[in-house]
């Protein structure tokens, strides 16, 4: 038995075995946690017990829509040994406890793998102080105190306490050594249940509050004109005819664009509307996809690429090889398009400012805000709403800078920024686009001889860097420093920004194998998007590896089964995803008219593979169905798996099957639904999810099922037609 | 001036008749359960719904519901048979399009009360879902028309019973 000794703070990421685990709680002094109530049992940041018996639990990771406001308050009632429905779940604040990977982003499915020993040891430690309580109450060893569900029980005698009657008593071991088990997998009550949502009544019911709906008396609507050319500057506007409108409140430039404010939204709307603003043409004012795309193949053609992974000689094995394959992959700039426009609510009281925000990261959002604003971090409070969609927009704080630099002008005036549908659709951070070079030879024996992969694309990483710096590095350093700093980083780190081959090393044994990457940026804002570089580098790679198993003569599936082996720990995980798949499909046996595809990938740690079917009619198809299976260790709630899975192929099928973002005069082509659509209602597939059965930790599954699926449809639509479709979205001729 | 009747009661609001319903009931009447996705009547969340029927809200002025009774997500109470199906199923993810999902699911079944498959998602296709959960949206719908469908069959069966014992 391991037995670790720590000092007990919240936020490392140490993993500890199932094991003993020796720690000290630290007090904490109250208000530094925001949401400490003064009189309860605050074990650590997470956790208060009040003397009512009332267990609340601070949920520090962004709740939009995976469901970790469930997840991970399972996780810690496990170990607190009580019903998750019974806690009280609060949207976390800023505090350095809560800090994971990269402070308290959400982000790249880490949240339940991030936090998974981290909470338990919360719910654990907590738990023993409790029972630690008890047990001097009583005079008896802790190892004779019960605690469950709230309820203390001195096992000799059935005398009992709740855990709030304790609330003193516990508070005063603070400082003191405390000895904690955490539970074995077998002893679990809730953790691998199936469950319903605990956030599902309110979200049912019109009570769930977004950022858009936060209530502050008083407030006035800002929204904010900007170019639609990225990189344009201002020139000219109408101010006083703006000023004069109808319930207009103020009007005046910041680094965006023109903020107007005004009494509601409406009338915010119409000033907007009625601006007139001259632009100035910027550096990429005659930019457009087609450009982009010319300068994306001739980047591939021409320019030296830089290796990130490699062995064995690919040149030299396909030179050798008496049949090379070659394809390129075209996957385009995609949009975000959250169900709520970005917005944030800000008020600024001379001194202070207070921030409400559907954010992924909160502390980023107070640094940023802190830039924008001129004030010290300390002197602004980040209060986190729920929000409708994440998928990686709201880390970027560009609306967080927007309603600071507002609400600065305006003290003491609560300002709700608002974007519109337009705004958001021409000012988003897009998935980048990239284009593919894939080389592959066969061997004498029909197998994997060589696999080259090159991916031309843009820099996010670059994007993000100067609110990433001036986050992660420590508080003495100015924040225009930072940021700064961050910049000169951004410039170096672009060229070897990992996300542009996330996912392009394949998991298939072959002697020579080379990955590699060339930038080119073209000035278009990028960013995380949901599943970030897999969401391109496996549409290429999986469809290839297709090609690779035509050439060969072989059966997709079975091409990959021979280049996986059950005795490597990752491809034995691959198998067990394509076998459940297969399985589960009836791979091979699909009815008259309905065609298969497979593809499979690893993505943040977990595994999904997908079989999609589809029917073809002239040039135009339907996805009939798609069955997935995945492994993401152990499922926290198998329920909200399924539908992450699902919601991830909906997703991903928007981008393979809709009409992507393009870029015409150095901006956004689209603005609304009309031309940036999304799978609806009455065009999904039926989609079946089934999950490993698995002994590792849990891994995400935010993410993981959207990559597998565009590439899985190509597959199926070659079955189906004999087309090789290598670009997205995907349009039969 | 534009009177109607909002979740069954009176409501009178002095603003420019072109507002949007949608912008009049969140901004005025402070009710933020109707949601702003689009202001182009293309994704549904903000659907309401007016003398009975679904209605995309932040389009249709104000001036155009005078006298008219609108219903939002608030005026369904906390237990509609829907709203238990919805929190059954666990249907929410996000949930920001739920409440447009909620109430274009009440007027069907108001209009349709046994809806196919085919039919609960050809009337529901106005709403989007980024999230994805059309198939629990689904099962959800059809769920929740079988127990309105209950309701009203026990209803009547108790109804006869009443009656007989009555005749005895």
């Amino acid at each position: 038995m391991k037995i670790t000794r720590r000092k007990f703070l919240i936020g490392t990421t140490a993993v500890v075995g199932a094991g003993l685990v020796i720690g000290v709680s630290t007090r904490r002094s109250p208000g530094e946690v925001p949401g400490t109530r003064a009189g309860t049992f605050q074990p650590n940041a997470y956790l208060q017990i009040t003397p009512d018996n009332e267990i609340i639990f601070q949920m520090a990771r962004a709740e939009m829509g995976q469901g970790v406001y469930h997840g991970m308050t399972t996780i810690i009632a496990e170990e607190l040994n009580v019903d998750p429905s019974t806690i009280t779940v609060e949207l976390a604040g800023v505090h350095p406890d809560f800090a994971l990977m990269l402070g308290q982003l959400t982000g790249g499915s880490m949240s339940t793998p991030g936090s998974w020993t981290p909470l338990r040891e919360a719910g654990a430690a907590a738990r023993a102080m409790l029972r630690q309580a008890a047990a001097n109450e009583w005079g008896i060893a802790p190892d004779q105190v019960e605690a469950a569900d709230g309820i203390l029980t001195n096992s000799n005698n059935a005398e009992t306490f709740q855990y709030g009657d304790l609330v003193d008593q516990a508070s005063l071991l603070h400082g003191e050594e405390i000895t904690f088990e955490l539970k074995d997998r077998s002893e679990y009550r809730f953790i691998g249940q199936p469950s319903k949502r605990n956030d599902a009544f309110i979200k049912s019911t019109g009570k769930v509050q977004f950022g858009m709906d936060v209530q502050i008396p008083n407030t006035k609507t800002a929204m904010v004109v900007r170019p639609r050319q990225f990189g344009a500057t201002l020139s000219s506007w109408n101010a006083e005819q703006v000023r004069e409108l109808p319930g207009v409140v103020q009007a005046f430039e910041i680094e965006s664009g023109v903020a107007v404010i005004a009494d509601d939204y409406w009338q915010a709307r119409k000033a907007a509307q009625a601006m007139d603003v001259q632009w100035q043409d910027g550096p990429i004012a005659n930019l457009d996809s087609e450009q982009i795309l010319e300068s994306f193949k001739d980047s591939l053609h021409n320019d030296e690429a830089r290796e990130v992974e490699a062995h064995g000689d690919v040149a030299v094995a396909l030179a050798d090889a008496p049949n090379v394959l070659e394809a390129e992959y075209d996957t385009p700039f995609v949009p975000h398009s959250t169900m709520e426009p970005q917005n944030a609510t800000a008020l600024f009281d001379g001194e202070k400012l207070e921030l409400w925000a559907p954010t992924q990261g909160v502390d980023l959002t107070q640094k940023v805000a802190a830039y924008y604003s001129g004030l010290d971090a300390d002197k602004i409070t980040v209060n986190a709403t729920f929000m409708g969609g994440g998928f990686g927009r709201r880390s970027y704080m560009d609306f967080a800078g927007e309603v600071s630099a507002i609400a600065m002008q305006m003290p003491n005036v609560p300002i709700r920024l608002v974007w519109s549908r337009e705004d958001d659709m021409q000012h988003d951070f897009y998935r980048p686009a990239a284009y593919h070079g894939l080389k592959g030879a066969l061997d004498e024996n029909g197998k994997l001889l060589g696999w080259e992969h090159k991916v031309v694309s843009n820099s996010i990483m670059k994007v993000l860097a100067p609110d990433l710096a001036s986050n992660m590095l420590p508080d003495f350093v100015p924040l225009t420093v930072a940021r700064s700093i961050g910049t000169t980083l951004g410039g170096f780190i672009e060229s070897r920004d990992p996300t542009m081959t996330e996912g392009a090393v394949p998991p298939y044994s072959t002697p020579n194998l080379n990955v590699s990457s060339v930038l080119n940026h073209q000035g278009i804002p990028v960013g995380f998007w949901r599943s970030v570089g897999s969401s391109h580098t496996a549409f290429a790679s999986e469809i290839f590896m297709d090609e690779m198993a035509n050439a060969a003569d072989a059966d997709p599936v079975e091409f990959r089964r021979q280049h996986l082996s059950s005795s490597d720990e990752h491809q034995a995980r691959f198998l067990s995803v394509l076998e459940l798949a297969v399985e589960k499909a009836g791979w091979g046996n699909a009815p008259e008219g309905i065609y298969q595809g497979f593809a499979m990938h690893y993505c943040f740690e977990s595994y999904v593979a997908n079989v999609v079917e589809v029917s073809v009619t002239g040039n135009s198809y339907k996805v009939e169905r798609v069955v997935s299976a995945a492994d993401c260790g152990l499922a926290i709630n198998p329920d909200n798996v399924i539908a992450q899975v699902q919601s991830s192929i909906i997703y991903g099928l928007s981008a393979a099957t809709k009409d992507p973002i393009t870029i015409k005069d150095g901006g956004v082509a689209q603005s609304n639904f009309h031309d940036a659509e999304v799978v609806r209602m009455n065009e999904i597939p039926k989609m079946e999810a089934y999950i490993v059965d698995s002994d590792y930790d849990p891994t995400g599954i935010g993410e993981p099922g959207l990559p597998p699926v565009a590439p899985a449809l190509a597959n199926a639509l070659f079955a189906a037609t004999g087309q090789r479709l290598r670009k997205m979205p995907l349009k039969l001729a | 001036m534009a009177t109607f009747i909002l979740n069954g009661e009176q409501a009178t609001v002095d603003v420019d008749p072109t507002t949007p319903l949608l912008w009049v009931v969140r901004d005025h009447f402070l009710l933020t359960g109707s949601k702003f996705g689009c202001g182009a009547g293309l994704c549904g969340a903000c659907t309401m719904l007016v003398d009975e029927i679904s209605m995309r809200t932040c389009v249709l002025p104000v001036s155009a519901v005078e006298g008219r009774s609108v219903t939002t997500i608030e005026g369904l109470g906390d237990n509609h048979p829907v709203q238990q199906a919805w929190v059954d199923h666990s249907v929410p993810q996000c949930g920001y399009c739920q409440s447009g999902q909620i109430m274009s699911t009440v007027s069907l079944l108001k209009q349709n009360p046994n809806p196919s498959e085919d039919e609960v998602k050809s009337a529901l296709s106005g709403n989007i879902c980024r999230c994805g959960t059309y198939q629990y949206i689904l099962a959800a719908a059809l769920d929740a028309a079988g127990r309105m469908s209950d309701q009203f069959y026990d209803a009547t069966q108790s109804e006869t019973e009443n009656s007989e014992e009555g005749a005895a």
